[in-house]
């Protein structure tokens, strides 16, 4: 019997339009055997945790570029702990300067990948940290 | 350019340095199998003139200022002007910003380029649930003309031109400069400047998109038509390929998908009714700056030599004038590195100079910490200090087109503008831009782009100093501008003191002209002028083209 894959969203709060970083995530995820669903771009907070929820997966990546994580990554951690679903570890990527990664983290982001990071080092993290 | 003879000499020679190479591979074998640019082309080990024989001087170099433009637009080129220093600014308020453009032209900048926060990219005010977290983050925030009138406050008007990179709602903005102006006293006529209202590169790469592509188009040409007649000076598209390149594509899908998108612009303009050479000399280009030095040589150059061509042989354009491909450059974002950032100075240097050397007309040099945050004024005074060395110091700006002859370069160059023309055959097969963006040609060749080349990175084939090789740990840290949350409440607080004193019953009318005209087939503009006068909010008026158009949304695929 095969073993259930592990299910991921990866999503792109706000109105970034940015998502090269998180289609190559995506990609490569899907390459290295886990199940993606990718919401596609401009998702609100609540949007994001609804699909989580629907979906039923078992993390979720957000990826943001353009200023707004320290509003928009917590936010989602909130929505997900209202729901009662803050069972599902949340860990993003993007353009996160150095000293945000400690505040986030407090926040309840599991981790954090900044630009350089190869595809490998998230595939590895989840694999290690994530159950299906 | 070659006679038979010559060719019969260079083979000759070729083969005697063929044995003599044999030798020295079997010793000692090159560093890699094979050697590629960036996009991965693959380069020859050596170029001769065999590798352009073909080429004309006349048909397909020339001089300067002459058909086909290969060598430049102008006939002086930098030795006449340099080109326009230009960064790209914008942060927080229009009271920050405003004073980082004085900064900046106090230190030497010669045009001024306005960035945009999130919400008003994408038609939202600051008091938007939307907008949350995002107000003044990745540029300004303009909700009204109250923000314009601050913002281009003390700055002369009828002599700087100003760059907006605003897409979905340029129309309002270009009414908001045009606004601010006359208010000012200064008529429409004498404004000079851009705006990027470039949406097929939108919906290709950028993915700052609100309508859907039709009503898009629409609102583009009405711009056009518009400025063609009254605001003269105005370059009324940025025809776009730096964030096509920034998504990942390849260098001449960059070149491919650019001037498809030009065509597409051309067309739909001609479809309104407009004479070609009326409004094509007001259209501009804006190319992206990438590492692979010569790859990027002879790109801009191919760009002049294929727009010049297909101006004159697609669109019958007679005007010279409107066969000029005039182009702005931007260093590549996506080449800096969050690690080791001082690096990312040398990075753009050469960027820089590639672009210089390809013949631009505007440059904006990327800051060492932009891969982290907005600029710091110490890290933009860096990047303009490049430019000024650049122009000033190092003697490239001397001759004209210096690297045309070079064996390489010139067949670098045919060999893009053939690979080039290829996809825009394609595009055209398929009944052009728009179709190819509906059945998302450009935007799956992209993201295949994207993929290999992180894949290249990650296994090490491609070098990223600092990143895949060279690492280190680092104690080095930049200090990184912030933007302060108070600016969102600030801007809440304008809006809502704004709405609650401006005359409620002309706002209704205002947009009541807007929706007519946007059901209508009326230019928009004058609409759009006269709503922004009477403090009509950005959002209100984009919520109206929401309501008449409905909206675009992403598909998501990956």
């Amino acid at each position: 019997m095969s073993e259930k894959k592990i299910k991921v969203l990866i999503a792109k709060p706000g109105l970034d339009g940015h998502d090269r970083g998180a289609k190559i995530v995506a990609r490569g995820l899907r390459d290295a055997g886990f199940e993606v669903v990718y919401t596609g771009l401009h998702q609100t907070p609540e949007e994001i945790v609804a699909t989580a929820i629907q979906e039923d997966v078992d993390v979720i990546g957000v990826s943001s570029l353009a200023g707004a994580h320290m509003y928009l990554f917590p936010r989602i951690i909130e929505l997900l702990g209202e729901q009662g679903a803050d069972d599902i570890p949340v860990f993003g990527g993007g353009i996160i300067p150095e000293d945000d990664i400690p505040v986030l983290k407090k926040a309840g982001i599991r981790e954090i990948f900044t630009p350089g990071t190869p595809v490998e080092a998230t595939v590895n993290w989840i694999r290690e940290h994530i159950a299906s | 350019m070659f006679t038979e003879q010559t060719l019969k000499q260079v083979e000759e020679r070729r083969q005697e340095w063929e044995n003599l190479l044999a030798k020295t591979l079997a010793r000692a074998p090159e560093r890699r199998e094979r050697f590629s640019t960036v996009s991965d082309r693959e380069i020859r080990r050596i170029y001769t003139p065999a590798d352009v024989s073909g080429l004309d001087f006349d048909r397909d170099l020339s001089f300067p200022g002459m058909f086909p433009y290969t060598r430049g637009v102008q006939p002086s080129m930098h030795r006449g002007r340099l080109w326009t220093m230009r960064q790209f600014a914008g942060m927080g308020g229009a009271e920050e910003t405003n004073a980082r453009f004085h900064y900046l032209m106090g230190h030497g900048e010669t045009g001024l380029s306005t960035a945009f926060d999130m919400p008003t990219l994408m038609g939202y005010d600051s008091d938007s649930p939307m907008a949350r977290g995002e107000v003044g983050k990745c540029g300004v925030a303009i909700d009204t003309l109250a923000d314009m009138e601050i913002l281009f406050d003390g700055i002369p008007m009828d002599e700087v031109t100003t760059s907006m990179t605003i897409n979905p709602p340029a129309a309002i903005l270009l009414a908001m400069y045009i606004a601010t102006a006359e208010k000012k006293g200064i008529p429409r006529e004498k404004l000079g400047g851009t705006i990027q209202n470039d949406m097929l590169k939108e919906f290709i790469a950028q993915k700052t998109f609100m309508l859907p592509p039709d009503p898009s188009m629409r609102i583009i040409v009405d711009t056009v038509e518009f400025c063609t007649a009254e605001v003269p000076r105005w370059n009324t598209i940025s025809i776009s390929g730096y964030h096509i390149r920034e998504a990942g594509s390849t260098a001449v899908q960059e070149l491919a998908f650019t001037l498809a998108d030009g065509l597409g612009y051309v067309q739909a303009c001609i479809d309104r009714g407009l004479k070609v050479d009326d409004f094509a000399p007001r259209l501009s280009f804006f190319f992206n700056a990438h590492v692979d030095f010569f790859e990027e040589i002879a790109k801009y150059r191919a760009a002049r030599r294929m727009w010049a061509r297909f101006m004159r042989d697609r669109f019958g354009a007679r005007n010279p004038r409107s066969l000029l491909l005039r182009f702005h450059t931007q260093t590549a974002g996506c080449s800096l590195t969050a690690q080791q950032p001082y690096n990312n100075v040398v990075r753009t240097a050469f960027q820089a100079l590639s672009a210089v050397l390809g013949g631009t007309q505007s440059l904006h040099t990327n800051s060492l910490d932009e891969t982290l945050s907005l600029p710091t004024e110490h890290a933009v005074t860096i990047a303009l200090r490049t430019q000024q060395i650049i122009g000033e110091e190092i003697g490239v700006t001397n001759t004209i087109d210096p690297m045309a002859g070079s064996f390489f370069v010139e067949s670098l160059t045919n060999e893009m503008e053939r690979a080039a023309l290829d996809y825009i055959e394609k595009i055209d097969d398929m009944g052009g831009i728009l179709k190819a963006i509906e059945v998302g040609f450009p935007q799956k060749e992209i993201a295949d782009a994207a993929y290999t080349y992180q894949k290249q990175i990650d296994e090490g084939e491609k070098t990223i100093v600092g990143v895949n090789k060279y690492q280190m740990d680092e104690s080095l840290k930049v200090d990184l501008l912030t933007i302060d949350p108070a600016v969102e409440r600030r801007q809440q607080q304008r809006l809502a003191k704004l709405k609650e004193e401006r005359d409620a019953g002309r706002v209704g009318a205002c947009l009541k002209a807007v929706e007519d005209a946007a059901r209508g087939r009326e230019n928009l503009m004058p609409h759009l002028i006269e709503a922004v006068k009477n403090y009509v909010s950005l959002q209100e008026i984009c919520d109206c083209w929401r309501k008449v158009y409905g909206r675009y949304t992403d598909p998501g695929m990956f």
